[in-house]
């Protein structure tokens, strides 16, 4: 097929057996390739470099150098060396001196509170004292700066701020995903738990989980009967109400939350109907939004189209003639629906519910808009870690975690429908 | 529906509250939209129906909130920046959305599977967390705050769109066709364009129509990547929102229904004439 049609009936000329064995082949992957390349550099670039800045953190080992080398054979008890001692104080006056400590200091405080402080104000006397100690021309060797910083701070006689620092230096380290996980340096610098009380993100993964969940079952409940009556109509009327469902689907994301915090703010369409209507009295406004409910009603919503697509494509596939046999062979309807219609659609439920619950695992513009503070979800704190707190390790850890768990329901989605049937609406 | 039987009268009520409960449904799904339209042509700064807008009096209504959209380049400038990035991205995501198309429909193409998951991989990660990550990839490249990191996240986002759509029209496609071209003298690039194209056009437009509006309302990538020269409609509606609410976001809100419909009823045309199926695979 990839000989140009010479139009004699003649026999085109046998190309060799490889070439004819590998040229469509060939075609096929040629055409293929651009958009596997584009993918792989636009996107899993991308993913790689997620899944490398949540555990390759090279800032204050890059910082501190000597630091990091005159603490690696530190046992970790008591002091270090007066080695230690001195190359942490070149290093300290040297970035104090160009400014640029400061980031250090930050990335050291995420290990160990309290150490930006500690680094912050020690650093500016140590800038003096090496000043003084040049004026009068004093040697500044590791025992005139361990005399001289624990003159500082008396933490630098103990072990805890050397821990941090060590701790912080590593390149490669598994703390985002402890810290991710809630756990929290100990005294002696291993990893605890934190107590309950402080834990933030397995308790909103938690959250994350549950909300997803309901959202999941309400978006089953409404869209079972919708997608069955729209299965079950006529041609026509099923298109019509067909289009009822897509243009929720095409319509803009921040169209529809915008419409849910116009309906159910406090001065909002739905209070005031209900105060009209004596209902409620003025001063007795229901909070419907800026809290989980506005989570949840928004969040159905958009999802909904989700489910009750696939749920269609189902139903609309199963004979009407069954459950006619089951009336008629003495079933009552519910027995006939429980027993065969349902059996029958759990293809379509099962695919439905998996997709909307991975989209809802992830989903950030809701529940930023009109959760409120109730309403935020892990990806909220994700974002939240990337544009404020700039803790970009963590939120790559929090992001992988999520990743790993979305995976896994991919997994079971491809066992059960096969990755490469998913459609559109 | 149920042949003759005896309707007992549980069934007749719970007939009824199926048919409540659907229409309660529906009313759920659509209402939220259409509520905004008339909205947005109150008289008052308000975000709900004044005694007037009830009484149908025309005092009531007005355009100022569609005239204050092109008050400055508070709207418009965000709306030439949707309109660029979007069309760039679905111009990228389009071309090679269909090659890949053409090569996965291939009977010879090696590792199907794999390649399908690869390339849709884009479109079921939650952006969260693909933005993320190129947040971190794209500001090394100095690809942050541009216009062209944009335009390629949202073409990576875009291609799994296209690829599915004309996936679809290609299904059940009868490839002796194009030997046969070729047999009668049509060089490939000429059997793809007289005999293969005009075949998938519909899938072509409608995976480019999705990919369009995945971009058009795509916020998340805008909002970690974004500078204020990339503010596109949904950046500048999240901060309507969280900032100062104007009514002016209910005009433009009705603008984006408008779109909505428009595509919608494209694609459902082209879904139809095609008479392709398949398009809405579960």
């Amino acid at each position: 097929m990839t000989s140009q049609g010479s139009p004699s009936v003649s026999q085109p000329p046998a190309r060799p057996l490889w070439r004819r064995a590998l040229g469509p082949r060939l075609r096929a992957a040629g055409l293929a390739l651009p958009l596997v390349a584009f993918v792989t550099v636009t996107f899993l670039g991308p993913m790689l470099s997620l899944l490398t800045k949540s555990f390759h953190d090279p800032e204050v080992a890059d910082a501190l150098p000597e630091t990091m080398a005159a603490l690696r054979d530190w046992d970790g008890q008591g002091t270090p060396p007066d080695a230690a001692f001195a190359a942490v104080a070149r290093e300290f006056v040297a970035a104090r001196t160009e400014r640029n400590l400061g980031r250090t200091a930050n990335r050291v405080n995420r290990v160990a509170s309290g150490m930006r402080s500690t680094i912050m104000g020690s650093s500016r006397e140590m800038v003096d004292a090496a000043a003084a100690a040049e004026a009068a021309g004093e040697a500044t060797d590791g025992a005139f700066w361990r005399e001289t910083m624990i003159a500082i701070d008396s933490r630098w006689g103990g072990p805890e701020p050397w821990r941090a620092l060590e701790a912080a230096g590593q390149r490669f380290t598994a703390r985002h995903y402890l810290k991710a996980l809630d756990f929290e340096r100990g005294p002696d610098g291993g990893y605890v738990r934190a107590p309950e009380v402080w834990r933030i993100y397995v308790p909103l993964f938690w959250r994350t989980f549950l909300v997803s969940l309901g959202v999941t079952l309400l978006c089953l409940v409404i869209g079972y009967p919708v997608a069955h009556m729209i299965a079950n109509s006529p041609p026509k009327r099923a298109n019509a109400l067909l289009l009822l469902v897509l243009l929720p689907f095409w319509t803009s994301l921040l169209v529809r939350t915008t419409s849910w915090i116009v309906l159910l703010q406090n001065q909002g369409i739905v209070n005031d109907f209900l105060v009209a209507v004596g209902l409620i009295g003025d001063d007795g406004r229901i909070a419907m939004i800026y809290n989980m409910t506005g989570t949840f009603v928004a969040m159905t919503h958009v999802l909904l189209p989700f489910l009750v697509l696939p749920l269609y494509s189902v139903m609309r596939a199963i004979p009407p003639a069954y459950m006619n046999a089951a009336v008629s062979l003495g079933a009552t309807p519910f027995q006939a629906l429980r027993r065969v219609y349902w059996p029958q659609t759990l293809p379509g439920v099962g695919a439905g519910c998996l997709l909307t619950f991975i989209l809802a695992i992830g989903y950030y513009i809701t529940p930023a808009l009109v959760g409120g503070q109730s309403g935020q979800l892990i990806s909220n704190m994700i974002a939240y870690h990337v544009q404020t707190s700039l803790n970009w390790g963590l939120a790559a850890a929090l992001a992988a975690l999520l990743l790993g768990g979305v995976t896994l329901l991919y997994v079971v989605y491809d066992r059960l429908v096969g990755i490469d049937r998913i459609g559109l609406g | 529906m149920m042949a003759g039987t005896a309707v007992s009268p549980g069934y007749r009520v719970a007939r009824w509250g199926y048919l409540a409960f659907c229409i309660a449904a529906f009313v759920f799904l659509i209402a939220p939209i259409l509520v905004l339209v008339p909205l947005s042509f109150n008289a008052e700064p308000y975000f709900t129906f004044t005694e007037g807008m009830l009484r149908f009096d025309p005092e009531a209504y007005s355009l100022r909130w569609y005239r204050s959209i092109f008050d400055g380049d508070e709207w418009t400038r965000p709306l030439a920046n949707s309109l660029i990035i979007g069309l760039s991205a679905t111009v990228v995501a389009t071309v090679l959305g269909t090659a890949a198309a053409l090569g996965l429909a291939h009977p010879a193409m090696p590792g199907r599977k794999m390649v399908t998951a690869l390339l849709i991989s884009p479109m079921i990660t939650p952006v969260i967390i693909a933005g993320v990550g190129m947040f971190f990839f794209y500001s090394n490249l100095g690809l942050a705050q541009t216009h062209i990191g944009i335009i390629l996240a949202h073409a990576v986002f875009g291609a799994p769109f296209v690829v599915i759509t004309v996936s679809a029209t290609l299904a059940g496609f009868d490839w002796t066709v194009m030997r046969a071209a070729a047999n009668l003298g049509a060089n490939p690039l000429v059997a793809f364009r007289r005999v293969q194209l005009p075949l998938i056009l519909p899938g072509v437009i409608s995976g480019s129509l999705f990919a369009f509006a995945a971009s058009f309302d795509e916020l998340v990538i805008v909002l970690f990547m974004g500078g204020l020269e990339q503010r596109t409609l949904p950046r500048q509606m999240w901060s309507g929102i969280r900032e100062e609410i104007s009514p002016t976001i209910l005009a433009v809100a009705t603008f984006l229904i408008v779109f909505a419909l428009l595509a919608l009823s494209t694609v459902e045309w082209l879904r139809r004439r095609g008479a392709a199926g398949g398009q809405r695979a579960a």
